[in-house]
């Protein structure tokens, strides 16, 4: 009986550190131990982790279990997943906490999956209730939130949504470091995999931006982008775009705001047509103030703006470059 | 290359949802329908891939009888035959239960490789690959964005966050799960669709695939996210809401 928290590492020039949405899944195993008053224990996995390990006994945990092994010294789905799988024989925990991150996209179900058991993924709260544990996520892209419920006997596992627990309250203490030695064979691990890379240098940065307009499908068509250039130029804003505007080459890559481009934190960012899924909220949520234009007032994007027009963005976008242009002196 | 593509089908992008009365789910009368996204780009990595080294493309998909819309639209754009698990309450099915019935349908078929969307636009799990790969005893690889064949298998470009990515070696037999962008959709042609009408589709049942809902995981309640910010809504016609933002950015935010 206890909760596992499944910290990432992630190597950031060629020196391991964590993935900062660990210390989320950290606050949130943390907050559930002590309502359920159950032991935390977090979990660091790699090669040459000591120090890593190091770092987490000086947390309020149980213990701190760390799987060393050579063939974890870079990640890899099947390592990952008998290394935890043994651990989780081992401890047999009520449940096992990871941040919804990339790589764990890539193995938590498996995992989950091996002990037949669901993995409920990209939780954005965990709240205990007569009955159980109760896991809030959200569906349709961010539109509606649900309320699931794991029944019988654990381990549950869950993955918490980038900033639905605050690192900040990771509270100090101090825990015992447990190494564990996995039982792993070179032959189980049945993909190879490079060292990342980056495509390019990138020509825009989008961080630096004070003004930022960015827009996503509701442009419709790639002829309607210049419409929004127009807006930024007049603005002297920065251009950006949800993913798809990017998918469908309306605007390089570059130009993409979210988990998998950007994240930017400017004075103002103004979404035009953009729904708000959470791959995109994620890149854009740091920002001073958020204005959205959208014709649906129930989409997402409403709930992070601090200033709201719901409208035809094609009324209301050219409406917007005249009237900047008067209070700029254009 | 015998390639199979697990699809969805989900409602629209811009569909008004409305909860239905038990409070579990939406109300799906009257719901437009599409396929899943993401799942539309694997479908077409499928028929690149083939159209380069040959083989066949099965579309599988799990759904009630509407779904079968969407399954004619996959074999107009080129899928060469389909399966079709009909079941009209695939709600009491866990993801488990559902990638059960998907990986007992798809090892039937003994495919080289596997490819789905990396998540659906309605559940979100972005699971169901993996869940597949595991339960087929399979590799697999997330989030794909270049799919090429080697002499082993393939190798495939796999994103990671903020802009990196990686490449990986893989043996065949396979599952991945496609990122939406990795190719350019293709429309259906006249010819396809015509083509399509005399195309095979099996349907299969839960009890043809021997799978029953066992759920350990139940999906409570649905309903509409409470506000955490309060957002200052600008009222009047297009005209008059684009003079209050302007007057807005320009003397409360002051950016202009």
């Amino acid at each position: 009986m206890s909760i596992l928290v499944v910290m990432e590492v992630v190597m950031e020039q060629s020196r391991l550190t964590w993935h900062r949405m660990s210390w989320e899944a950290l606050a949130a195993g943390q907050e559930l131990g002590r309502q359920m008053d159950l032991p935390v224990a977090a979990v660091v996995l790699g090669q040459g982790i000591a120090a890593l390990a190091a770092e987490l006994s000086a947390k309020k945990l149980d213990k701190v279990y760390a799987i060393e092994h050579d063939l974890l010294a870079g990640y890899t789905a099947d390592g990952y997943t008998a290394a935890l799988a043994g651990l989780a024989a081992q401890v047999n925990p009520t449940l096992v906490l990871f941040p919804h991150t990339y790589q764990v996209r890539d193995f938590a179900p498996k995992l989950a999956t091996r002990l037949g058991k669901v993995l409920i993924s990209d939780v954005v709260r965990v709240r205990l209730e007569e009955g159980g544990l109760v896991m809030v996520r959200q569906l349709f892209q961010g539109k509606l939130n649900a309320d699931y419920r794991a029944s019988g006997a654990g381990p549950h596992f869950a993955s918490i949504q980038a900033g639905a627990y605050r690192a900040e309250m990771v509270e100090a203490g101090s825990a015992q470091v447990e190494t564990v030695t996995p039982v792993l064979e070179a032959a189980a691990i049945r993909v190879k995999v490079g060292a990342p890379f980056r495509e390019s240098q990138r020509a825009v940065d989008l961080t630096a931006a004070e003004l930022i307009v960015s827009v996503g499908r509701g442009i419709k068509e790639k002829d309607n982008i210049a419409l929004v250039e127009e807006l930024a130029r007049v603005m002297g804003a920065e251009l950006a775009a949800s993913r798809p505007i990017c998918d469908n080459g309306w605007l390089p890559m570059e130009r993409q705001v979210g988990s998998s481009g950007q994240t930017v934190s400017p004075k103002v960012y103004l979404a035009i047509g953009i729904s708000g899924a959470i791959q995109h909220l994620v890149g854009m949520k740091g920002s001073k103030a958020v204005v959205a234009i959208n014709k649906d007032a129930n989409a997402p994007i409403f709930e992070v703006a601090d200033y709201g027009i719901v409208g035809d963005l094609f009324e209301v976008v050219p409406a917007l470059i005249e009237e900047v242009k008067k209070a700029k002196g254009l | 290359m015998k390639i199979l593509v697990a699809i969805k089908q989900v409602p629209s992008r811009d569909s008004q949802l409305r909860l239905d009365t038990s409070g579990r789910w939406i109300d799906e009368a009257d719901l437009a329908s599409e396929i899943n996204e993401p799942d539309a780009y694997a479908l077409e990595e499928a028929l690149q891939i083939k159209e380069k080294h040959g083989g066949e493309v099965v579309a599988l998909c799990a759904g009630p009888a509407r779904a079968s819309q969407t399954i004619r639209e996959a074999l107009a754009k080129g899928a060469d035959r389909a399966i079709h698990i009909e079941n009209d309450d695939l709600g009491r099915y866990d993801l488990l239960g559902v990638a059960r019935l998907l990986a007992k349908a798809a090892a039937g078929e003994t495919p080289d490789l596997i490819l789905t969307g990396l998540q659906s636009d309605d559940l979100g799990y972005g699971q169901t690959g993996v869940v597949m790969a595991e339960l087929l005893g399979l590799p697999a690889a997330t989030i794909i964005m270049q799919v090429e064949k080697t002499d082993a298998g393939i190798r495939v470009k796999r994103e990671l966050e903020d802009g990196w990515f990686q490449h990986m070696d893989i043996p065949l037999p396979a599952v991945l799960t496609i990122q939406s962008g990795i190719n350019k959709l293709r429309y259906a042609t006249l010819m396809g669709i015509k083509k399509a009408k005399t195309k095979e589709v099996k349907r299969l049942t839960s009890v043809d695939l021997g799978i029953d809902a066992v759920p350990n995981v139940s999906l409570d309640r649905v309903y509409l996210p409470q506000r955490a910010k309060q957002t200052t809504f600008i009222p009047g016609s297009a005209r008059e809401q684009a003079a209050k933002l302007a007057e807005i950015l320009k003397f409360e935010v002051r950016v202009l």
